[in-house]
């Protein structure tokens, strides 16, 4: 019996992106980027696939099979794809105009359907959130949704013999926790870097195909997804600071005026 | 009955600063809505926390004493919200986005079956409507969505920090309220196998009145020591960028931002810090930002008071020198 794992994944558009390339659409309440910037897998996404490989990896290939599932209106094919060339074995999207703009509860009923439909898990493996909303809500509601334990802020994930061996971030220092399986575990940064696709998993990515549900696939209606926290407004905070830019001879005399400027409004 | 309920957390034996932030941050919604403040008090014994809570703004105290409150798993506590919640059917639950808010905030509106704004830095209630909103700070701070709540209780985790703790003069005399709850220790389904304390060396991070941080730009760990001489200098503390965690040359606890800490200094200076959205979260609070930064468009000099634009391989040295001599 392999252990079944599921990774939910985000598109999201790339955080990296500069705040002055950030477009405000007020209609639609989203930020977008310029069309030459694509949008990426939520880093803390790949962090969660990297924590599943990794899983995989300790395992044996044939004894772990990890099925990721993302869930939205449209994907880049590309990008949504990258799961695939990192090593997960299947790639479930549940893609459906109605899956715009939702709100975090109706995000869960769209995952949990998706996931109840995949079937067999052992264990489910989320981002901690996502960069977009950071709302840091749909995992928790995975968890409990499934009536399963929930381990959040992971920087190590074990699955020893059958059970869930988690080391945790807290605010000061580390927390190491054990749980039953199936179990759902949130992943962050702290795990490590993502591993890079290599030329093979890139070529047998290209092979597979993405099993794609619509949403009457999950026998859910649009009419169950309506926001029960709509967003009214978005909006661009502005700053309401000025910068005094310190001048000097060179930027050694840039640095010794500061540190006297500093004195002088008694910063320092 | 109604309400404006904060769900309260302790720490050694008193309430901690969350809890008076959060009845503070009560007062804009209890007001508009006509409805009274309540605050939840969950340990194993609560000793002189509800009078505390009254004087920090709480008309009735909801205490729930039990013995299995006491340093309890987040399923325990998350129980005996729930009961409480529905027992006394409050308007608004307010909880803080703490390390136990953040998973208790979702897995509570889950069980009510209700929505939950995460993270919330402003709310609102228009008097006549009685609607409430909240807006959330979104795509790591560059954006701001107010939302509104079409379910009820409205649940909402508040951002620590942003709203002060300030007794209302006079404090109400509370109603002190023991509510009863059926607790289940086979609930708990995560077992601690062990807890390790990273103590950094030196003054806290969270506490310090100067923070002195670095970024991507310092090119690597060694600069660090520049960094940290300034900070003993100041009596501060270091910090660090996301990305400089991420690439290995500062531990973790050492990061500030959105999904690091947030620091409450004074006075910060940013070394080679660009200023991403998501590191401007963690020194929101801060007074006084100083930048040092070799791209005179760079973000951070939008929230600095004072800066300078070079190369800081040149600008610290003459800096800290010149501290030295001005602190002698």
């Amino acid at each position: 019996m392999p252990l079944n794992i599921i990774v939910t994944a985000k598109q999201v558009i790339d955080p990296e992106t500069p705040a002055s390339a950030l477009r405000l659409n007020s209609q639609l309440k989203r930020m977008e980027t310029p069309p030459n910037i694509p949008p990426v897998i939520n880093g803390f996404d790949e962090n969660a696939i990297e924590a599943a490989l990794r899983i995989k990896d300790a395992k044996g290939a044939a004894n772990v099979k990890v099925t990721v599932i993302s869930a939205g209106k449209s994907f880049v094919l590309d990008v949504i794809k990258k799961p695939l060339s990192m090593g997960a074995d299947e790639l479930v999207l549940v893609q459906d105009d109605a899956l715009e703009g939702l709100d975090a509860f109706a995000t869960a009923q769209v995952l949990l359907a998706a996931i109840k439909k995949v079937g067999k898990f052992d264990l489910v493996v989320c981002g901690r959130q996502a960069s977009d909303y950071d709302q840091a809500q749909v995992p928790l509601f995975l968890a409990e949704g499934l009536g399963i334990p929930c381990v959040t802020i992971a920087k190590k994930v074990e699955v020893p013999e059958s059970k869930l061996v988690v080391e945790r971030v807290l605010p000061n220092g580390t927390e190491e926790v054990e749980a039953t399986l199936p179990a759902l575990v949130t992943v962050s940064n702290e795990l490590g870097q993502p591993r890079y696709p290599t030329l093979r998993g890139i070529m047998m990515a290209t092979r597979k195909q993405p099993t794609t549900w619509k949403l009457g696939d999950l026998g859910l209606s649009p009419a169950a997804l309506q926001p029960k926290v709509p967003i009214e407004q978005l909006f661009v905070p502005t700053s309401q600071r000025q910068c005094e830019f310190i001048n000097g001879e060179n930027e050694e005399d840039k640095g010794r005026k500061l540190a006297l400027k500093l004195r002088e409004a008694k910063i320092i | 009955m109604a309400g404006v309920l904060v769900v309260g957390e302790l720490a050694n034996g008193s309430l901690a600063s969350i809890t008076g932030e959060l009845l503070t941050a009560a007062r804009k919604l209890a007001g508009p809505l006509g409805e009274p403040i309540g605050a939840l008090l969950m340990a194993d014994r609560a000793g002189n926390t509800a009078k505390e809570a009254g004087q920090a703004g709480a008309e009735v105290v909801y205490v729930v004493e039990d013995p299995l409150l006491k340093e309890p798993p987040v399923e325990l506590v998350l129980s005996a919200v729930e009961q409480v919640v529905k027992k006394v059917q409050p308007t608004v639950v307010l909880l803080g986005r703490t390390p136990l808010g953040r998973d208790l905030g979702p897995r509570l509106a889950f069980r009510l079956g209700v929505g939950l704004v995460q993270d919330a830095v402003d709310l609102a209630c228009d008097a006549q409507t009685k609607k409430v909103t909240a807006n959330r700070p979104v795509y790591g701070g560059n954006a701001v969505a107010k939302v509104a709540l079409n379910s009820r209780p409205h649940v909402i985790t508040v951002r620590p920090k942003v709203f002060e703790a300030t007794a209302p003069n006079p404090a109400p005399s509370p109603k002190v309220e023991a509510v009863p709850v059926k607790l289940d220790a086979a609930a708990a389904k995560i077992k601690v196998l062990k807890r390790t304390q990273q103590e950094a060396a030196g003054v806290k991070l969270e506490e310090a009145r100067i923070v002195v941080g670095g970024g991507r730009g310092l090119g690597g760990p060694e600069p660090f020591k520049q960094l940290d001489e300034l900070a003993k200098l100041l009596g501060g503390a270091v910090g660090a960028s996301r990305a400089v965690c991420d690439a290995g040359w500062m531990p973790y606890a050492y990061q500030i931002g959105l999904t690091g800490k947030s620091i409450t200094a004074d006075t910060y200076i940013a070394i080679a810090i660009s200023g991403a959205s998501q590191h401007l979260t963690g020194i929101s609070t801060v007074k006084n930002i100083i930048a040092v930064n070799k791209d005179a468009e760079a973000n951070i000099f939008k929230e600095a008071r004072f800066g300078v634009v070079g190369d800081w391989k040149k600008i610290l040295p003459a800096f800290i020198q010149q501290v030295q001599e001005l602190v002698k």
